[in-house]
């Protein structure tokens, strides 16, 4: 019975952090975790290797955070925990690259033996500094930073850490309540562990958890080694914050092992679009992952033949102080370039490229408004998005995060959040790019304040003056826009004020096509036609 | 007492029971898809012939279908509008703009009922308060009229941004266009589902103006035909809910049948749960293509509001289109008799969600199936009688079953030098497991604990593989109804009268205002007293739920709001949250986004089971088997039988494995327990 055992085991635990991430979702206080999913939840061996992973996330996360399991266990070893220690951070470069998202690590213990660990990572709305957004030239301006430290000791609160969070950060309320809904869902996910092993009489997991990842490892390199050999590459430039970024990446396939290289890349920017390797790594390798075993469970084993380097000191391996908040909005174009160099080596399987980044505004009231408002303090975190390429044989999907794996968040909701009215929020004809398969269309979202007050916008926009390019002769998808509606054009990136009584536009870009328009099925024109979306 | 006839169309059976005073005569009739009447008239025709009694003789007709959840899926809906508010005609499509599944590439957001030239907008717009800021020109509306007769429009839906909060626009349109197009049939989102979150309230209106003109001709035609044939009684239809509503409510809202015969099968566990006196029950429902598992306390099934129809990727959450109904809350999986095996290339058995369905069936039906199914591994395992499946009309081929689970499973999985046997357990271990996942997570996502329950299983599958589940997750009994095979339509004869409200108005507890919560309730109280009242017999009770959260989270919980002040809905909450998700969070405020109010008539309290030996006479009369085999009727009373064995039935077998033993209650219910 023990093969089909080991089999029920790991079904077992990739159930664990689905519940897991399912509790975190519904406890959370940030919006952006509790309504878009911007978090990640997964067990972890005793030497701090990933056992499994819950897919409700979002892929940033997800593979930085099975990085950063073994730093705490660097810092703080496995023999000096005891039961009821909680280890919690939101350092860039230990957890999951910027200081948003708090990790919180909780080791399990079974008849007083370290037997596994649980960890969460959630995206906290507000960590002081000067708020979420890229304008940041260092680290220090972007809020607190929590190296790997005890939230709780045997249980205990450590009060004084909880107190200084909770002094440092705009909105108290929801960082303290999401720190504890990442150590709930940890001890969630702990006790139902314990019940699992009672279970299937389990002491340890050591062997089922090499198992799971021999087996995986093995597969996904079984995977690989179907594929031609060679070095494949592919540039990109995208819009960066004062000046364009270079992308510029070679894939190396060599018999059952993947290289991912972004040598030749753009050096550090001065503003906080500047990435850390973890999250570089994350999203390179979830390319790889949504094409090649994407069947095949996230876990040490299957992540481990996919090696990732970036040069010290380019934007995509960038160390401190480099500000680092809106690493995001480079990170998530990160799937396009490998995709762009995986296409090379098995034709047909990957999209054309997309909007990619999404389209997250920090909108906030003005402090200074002046006149006679009621000016009532409001700050929301929206998700919009473009659309996505046209894969190798379908439409593109419109206003579809790809790669973030979050939803967004409803009009209403967002109306009673805060003084706006979304005076429009629907596709934007057009900008799908044209081919044989379209790309997905991008939305066009207009926004004023309920008062006429003015407000602020922090953008960290994407794809305004580089739009998601097709593919086999596709056309390039719409590029971005946001302008003060009958005004001025405003910047991708940064802080503005949306005037008194204006109108604020974000047109979200498109995804670009695939194949040539010319091959484009008549029928699906004629639909695209009549529902008005050319 | 009068004779109650229910009635369950499902996708393949349509089950009619006739409940007499001294027993119940049940038949089972191919659903006509064409005229789903013509298979009720035949079934109805049928039972009565065999109680020997008259049309004139019932009392009562209670009805559930799968109509209106076929006509979703298959998109055989009206033609339908949404007209909605200027700046946001793509609601319904952009949905939450989200993939279901992260790493395929490949995948598909579900398709609207109503396409893009079909989403009409007006200018119009209300903001989060109810305010007007644009107010609705009727003489806009009054435009679309042409465009909507060229089309042949025959059902028309209407959402506007914060309608919830202030549905006078949606009115303005109801009037303007019920003069212009009196044919039409119109859903305003207020009235189905007048809670904040446009898309879940505009795809809830859109897919109840789908099915509304086809499940309105299907209701009058069918009352007709029950008149023409002498049955003049009270007609009352089983809602998602669990309860039953008028012909007038369903035709007016009958997105609220969608899920009417999987409910009927929790109420049917849930009225045996009540008199029994099992405290906490889980059910489960296993058929060819899906399990659907339902947890039930003190005699309740869990209840909730959200649902979503056709979940077309491996049934995965999102997949599907949402509509915001009260709904007995179950989890349903892909895991059934007719449920693929296969080996993946991780050498990881896989079963499900796809599955051979009825057509052509598992190999050993002999019936063209050429894929191993779990239904193939039981017989592999010995579990099934082949020569009494379905009451022996269908012989079950013994040696197609081995072939395909060593082709499938055995072979690629390479177990012990590739035992068939060893394979076909495995798989059976597999499904079990999923289900019991499935059943694990879902107690832990509503903050239940599911050991020490007892198992209710019905349904073809579920008795064979009942005992295994409880085994894995710690329960204590199992238990197998009699007539199992119609449940659900059994179920309809135990449900009560009732219908559930919802409005959305936001109340914080700091700024609690009592005259907010009065109003709201009577408010409310009207509105199911309108829909109850005429048709509901003996006194009337209400059940309040607040939907509540701390101020500043995105997911409501239900809360009971009997207690309808600050202090009281305040611990109310507490207990909730505390139950669910283990810890309060101290010092923070509460708020309520939506009240809900059920209004119940209590049910007749007829039993849901007949005398024993009635129970037991309509068993197989099958001639009794080896050792390892007996035929249900054949219980010893008293005595328990001691496992391995399989108890078989016309419609199923019930799997006693070692270290369990089974006996029959006083009710023909089959117990298993645990041996001490």
């Amino acid at each position: 019975m023990s093969k089909i055992r080991d089999q029920l085991v790991w079904n077992r635990l990739l159930a664990i952090v689905e519940e897991q991430a399912q509790t975190l979702m519904r406890t959370a206080f940030s919006a952006v975790v509790r309504e878009a999913g911007d978090l990640s939840a997964g067990v972890f061996d005793t030497k701090g290797a990933m056992l499994a992973q819950a897919v409700t996330g979002t892929p940033g996360h997800v593979n930085a955070m099975a990085a950063s399991v073994g730093k705490f266990l660097a810092r703080y070893p496995l023999v000096d925990l005891a039961p009821g220690d909680v280890l919690l951070t939101n350092d860039p470069w230990d957890g999951t690259g910027h200081l948003n998202d708090f990790t919180v690590v909780t080791p399990v213990f079974r008849n007083e033996r370290p037997v596994a660990l649980f960890a969460a990572t959630s995206h906290i709305a507000d960590v002081g500094g000067r708020g979420f957004g890229p304008d940041g030239g260092e680290v220090f301006e972007e809020g607190l930073r929590v190296p790997i430290m005890k939230l709780f000791d045997k249980g205990e609160l450590d009060d004084s850490l909880m107190r200084l969070v909770v002094a440092n950060v705009r909105d108290p309320v929801v960082a303290e309540g999401d720190l504890y809904s990442l150590t709930a869902c940890n001890r969630n996910g702990g006790a139902q562990l314990l019940k699992a092993m009672r279970d299937f009489d389990l002491d340890q997991l050591d062997d089922v958890g090499q198992w799971i990842i021999d087996t995986s490892r093995s597969a996904m390199r079984d995977e690989i080694r179907g594929l031609p050999d060679g070095v494949y590459r592919r540039e990109m430039a995208v819009d960066g914050y004062d000046e364009p970024v270079e992308v510029s990446c070679s894939l190396t396939i060599a018999g059952d092992r993947i290289d991912i290289d972004f040598a030749g890349s753009s050096g550090l920017s001065a503003f906080g679009i500047n990435v850390p390797s973890n999250y570089t790594e994350a999203y390179a390798s979830f390319g790889v992952r949504c094409v090649l075993g994407n069947d095949i469970p996230n876990n040490a084993g299957s992540l481990e033949p996919i090696n990732v380097r970036a040069p010290a000191g380019s934007i995509l391996n960038a160390e401190p102080p480099a500000a680092v908040s809106a690493r995001h909005a480079l990170g998530q174009m990160l799937p396009d370039v490998v995709l762009g160099c995986l296409d090379q080596a098995i034709p047909g399987v990957a999209p054309a490229e997309g909007a990619s980044c999404i389209w997250n505004p920090v909108l906030r009231n003005l402090a200074t408004a002046g006149g006679n408002f009621t000016n009532a303090p409001f700050v929301i975190n929206p998700i919009f998005n473009g659309g996505t390429g046209a894969r190798a044989t379908k439409d593109g999907l419109s206003t579809t995060a790809f790669p973030s794996g979050v939803r967004t968040t409803p009009t209403e909701v967002n109306e009673v959040t805060a003084p706006l009215i979304i005076q429009r929020r629907e596709y934007r004809p057009g900008s799908g790019g044209a081919g044989k398969y379209r790309g997905g269309l991008g939305q066009t979202i207009e926004i004023a304040h309920a008062e006429g007050a003015p407000f602020v916008i922090s953008k960290m926009f994407e794809r305004i003056r580089h739009p998601a390019r097709g593919r086999r002769g596709g056309d390039s998808g719409a590029p971005g826009r946001v302008y003060i509606k009958g005004g001025e054009e405003l910047r991708g990136k940064g802080q503005d004020v949306v005037p008194r009584g204006a109108t604020l536009v974000m047109e979200t870009p498109g995804g670009g096509g695939t194949g040539s328009v010319g091959e484009r099925d008549l029928a699906a024109k004629a639909r695209d036609e009549e529902a008005g979306l050319l | 007492m009068a004779d109650r006839l229910a009635v369950d169309i499902g996708g393949t059976f349509t089950d009619v029971v006739l409940e007499t005073a001294d027993r119940p005569v049940t038949t089972k009739v191919l659903t006509t898809h064409a005229e789903p009447a013509d298979g009720v008239m035949v079934g109805v025709a049928q039972v009565l012939e065999r109680a020997g009694t008259n049309a004139d003789a019932v009392g009562v007709v209670l009805h559930g279908t799968t109509l209106a959840t076929n006509a979703l899926i298959e998109r055989r809906g009206a033609k339908t509008v949404l007209v909605t508010t200027e700046g946001h005609r793509d609601v319904l499509e952009m949905a939450f703009e989200n993939r279901f599944e992260q790493y395929d590439l490949n995948i598909d957001r579900p398709q609207p009922l109503v396409p893009r030239r079909w989403r009409l907008t007006v200018p119009e717009r209300m903001n989060a308060a109810g305010e007007v800021l644009t107010p609705l020109d009727s003489a806009a509306v009054t435009q679309l009229v042409p465009r909507l007769v060229e089309e042949g429009i025959e059902s028309v839906a209407v959402g506007f941004l914060h309608g919830y909060a202030n549905p006078a626009h949606e009115h303005l349109v109801r009037d303007v266009l019920g003069t212009a197009l009196p044919a039409a049939s119109i859903t305003l989102a207020s009235d189905v589902c007048p809670e904040i979150r446009e898309f879940e309230r505009f795809s809830t209106a859109c897919a109840n103006a789908y099915v509304k003109p086809l499940m309105s001709r299907y209701l009058a035609d069918l009352r007709d035909r029950l008149n023409a044939f002498g049955v003049r009684c009270p007609f009352l239809m089983m809602t998602s809910g669990g309860g039953l509503c008028s012909v007038e409510t369903a035709r007016e809202f009958p997105i609220r049948l969608v899920e009417s015969g999987p409910a009927g099968g929790a109420i049917l566990a849930a009225r045996i749960a009540a008199e029994l006196e099992l405290p906490r029950v889980v059910s489960l429902d296993m058929g060819g293509t899906t399990a659907k598992i339902c947890l039930i306390d003190d005699g309740e099934p869990l209840l909730s509001r959200s649902f979503e129809v056709d979940r077309s990727y491996r049934f995965r959450k999102g997949s599907g289109l949402p509509v915001r109904i009260p709904v007995v809350e179950m989890v349903e999986i892909g895991a059934g008799g007719g449920s693929l095996a296969s080996v993946d290339r991780l050498g990881r058995i896989q079963v499900g969600p796809q599955s051979a369905g009825s057509e052509p069936g598992p190999a050993c039906y002999g019936r063209g199936g050429r894929h191993a199914t779990v239904t193939d591994a039981d017989v592999v395992l010995d579990r099934l009688d082949p020569t009494r499946f379905a009451g022996g009309t269908l012989h079950l081929n013994v040696d197609a079953a081995r072939d395909v689970v060593e082709v499938d499973v055995a072979g690629p999985w390479g177990g012990a030098q590739g035992d068939v046997y060893e394979a076909a357990n495995a798989v059976a271990e597999v499904v079990d497991e999923n289900m019991a996942a499935a059943a694990r997570a879902h107690a832990a996502e509503w903050g239940k604990e599911i050991a020490s329950r007892t198992l209710i299983a019905f349904g073809g599958a579920a008795p064979i593989h009942a005992a295994n589940i409880a085994d894995k997750l710690e329960l204590d009994a199992v238990l197998v109804p009699p007539a199992a095979g119609v449940g659900s339509a059994v179920g309809f004869l135990a449900a009560p009268v009732s219908y559930e409200v919802v409005r959305s108005r936001y109340l914080r507890l700091s700024a609690f205002d009592q005259s907010v919560l009065d109003e709201v309730m009577a408010d409310m109280r009207a509105e199911a007293e309108a829909v109850v009242g005429p048709v509901a017999q003996g006194e009337l009770s209400e059940i309040r739920r607040a939907y509540m959260r701390y101020v500043g989270q995105g997911f409501e919980i239900a809360v009971p709001a009997e207690v309808g002040t600050a202090e009281g809905l305040r611990s109310a909450f507490d207990a909730a949250y505390e139950q669910l998700y283990g810890r309060l969070i101290p010092g923070l405020d509460v708020e309520v986004l939506s009240w809900t109010l059920t209004l119940l008539a209590g049910s007749k309290g007829t039993r849901v089971h007949g005398s024993s030996s009635n129970a037991r006479a309509r068993t197989s009369t099958a001639a009794p088997g080896n050792d390892s085999r007996i035929a249900r009727q054949d219980l010893p009373e008293g005595n328990p039988v001691v496992g391995p064995v399989a108890i078989v039935e016309d419609q199923t077998t019930t799997v006693v494995p070692a270290g369990f033993e089974a006996r029959v209650d006083g009710y023909g219910n089959v117990i298993l327990r645990r041996q001490p």
